[in-house]
């Protein structure tokens, strides 16, 4: 069994996913696709590999790099299309809306005068986010329709063509908490609860982390959101509402665990690693 | 046995080992100046200090 492990970064998590492969029986290569040109013809070296297996942390390249090998009929984990959805927070409200999650309310507009108008009818605070952006960077807190016209201004004046996506949510007063759950082949295997000052609740943004028990409702939503995007190997983003309980907030398909196995004592890279190699068993007994 | 290879920090010039061979893109922090470096070659190894958050970088 081959499976290349495509990244444009070498990180703990990179590292920590190669261990795990250890004694699967599974070759992986490290492949640094900073270096690669594709053939759209021709796959060349990749048809030996039975999965790809990625980890870029740049989205550009997971995103452009999963097409191409996917049009070679290669497995890529997780596939483009969950990649594109989980990439752009509109396209992964919009499967969630599909789903019937629950999810913070939410209202998209184009232009500045249909972004004023769905800023005044989600309410005061409202988070602006751009719908592509990771790591908690550029969210806004309006209080008011002042805040509100400045942060569309800036965008217009300093963003690009996809910061003119006007993407207003309900701004849910958390107690300083929010649930991450790691969901691999659909089942999840783990969760943190963060804690932060702030009201950016990532632990890129220093939010303390701690293990919490995955059942009930959290395990359910999860597990639905990860389908919902046909999600192998995500992270849910979750928070409680004051009334309306448990909200979806995003789905993470590129995601980080470093922090999270110790928090947690469940080796989150060797239940990958499992899953992935288990892909590869599922699609040969298939074939043969 | 296991051999070690090490590398000078660009930014303090204090050792970087790796226990194991180092990989094209592998991030390190020196231990003393705190520095977030990438390897950039492995053969001979060199380091340079790691880029900043690009845009499209994330989960």
């Amino acid at each position: 069994m081959r499976i290349a492990m495509t990244y444009t970064r070498l990180r703990t998590e990179e590292r920590m996913l190669l261990d795990a492969f250890e004694g699967t029986g599974a070759t992986v290569e490290p492949i640094d696709v900073r270096t690669e040109s594709f053939d759209i013809d021709d796959p060349g070296r990749w048809s030996g590999y039975d999965l790809v297996l990625d980890r870029c942390v740049s989205l550009r390249a997971s995103m452009t790099i999963s097409h191409v090998l996917e049009r070679f009929g290669l497995r890529c984990v997780n596939r483009a299309e969950t990649i594109e959805v989980c990439s752009d927070k509109l396209r992964t409200s919009l499967a969630l809306s599909a789903a019937g999650l629950p999810q913070p309310r939410t209202r998209v507009a184009v232009e500045e005068p249909g972004a004023i108008e769905a800023a005044e009818q989600i309410g005061y605070p409202a988070v602006m986010k751009p719908t592509v952006g990771s790591w908690g960077r550029l969210l806004a807190r309006v209080n008011d329709r002042d805040a509100a016209e400045a942060v569309i201004e800036h965008r217009a004046t300093l963003g690009s063509s996809q910061q003119q996506v006007h993407y207003v949510q309900e701004y849910v007063a958390k107690p300083n908490a929010d649930f991450r759950v790691f969901v691999v082949g659909g089942d999840p295997i783990a969760a943190i609860v963060r804690r932060s000052e702030h009201w950016v609740t990532n632990t890129a943004r220093g939010a303390k982390a701690e293990g919490v028990a995955v059942n009930g409702e959290l395990a359910d939503l999860s597990r639905r959101a990860a389908e919902a995007v046909r999600g192998d190997v995500v992270a849910i983003d979750l928070f409680e509402h004051p009334e309306r309980g448990l909200l979806v907030n995003e789905v993470n398909h590129s995601m980080e665990f470093r922090n999270s196995v110790d928090t947690t004592g469940v080796d989150i890279p060797g239940v990958v690693a499992q899953h992935v190699c288990g892909l590869v068993e599922s699609a040969r007994a298939v074939a043969s | 046995m296991t051999t070690t290879i090490t590398a000078a920090c660009t930014e303090c010039d204090a050792p970087i080992t790796f226990d194991r061979p180092p990989l094209n893109g592998q991030v390190v922090r020196c231990a003393d100046c705190g520095a977030e470096l990438e390897v950039t070659n492995t053969d001979p190894i060199r380091l340079e200090l790691a880029p900043e958050v690009e845009e499209d970088w994330g989960e």
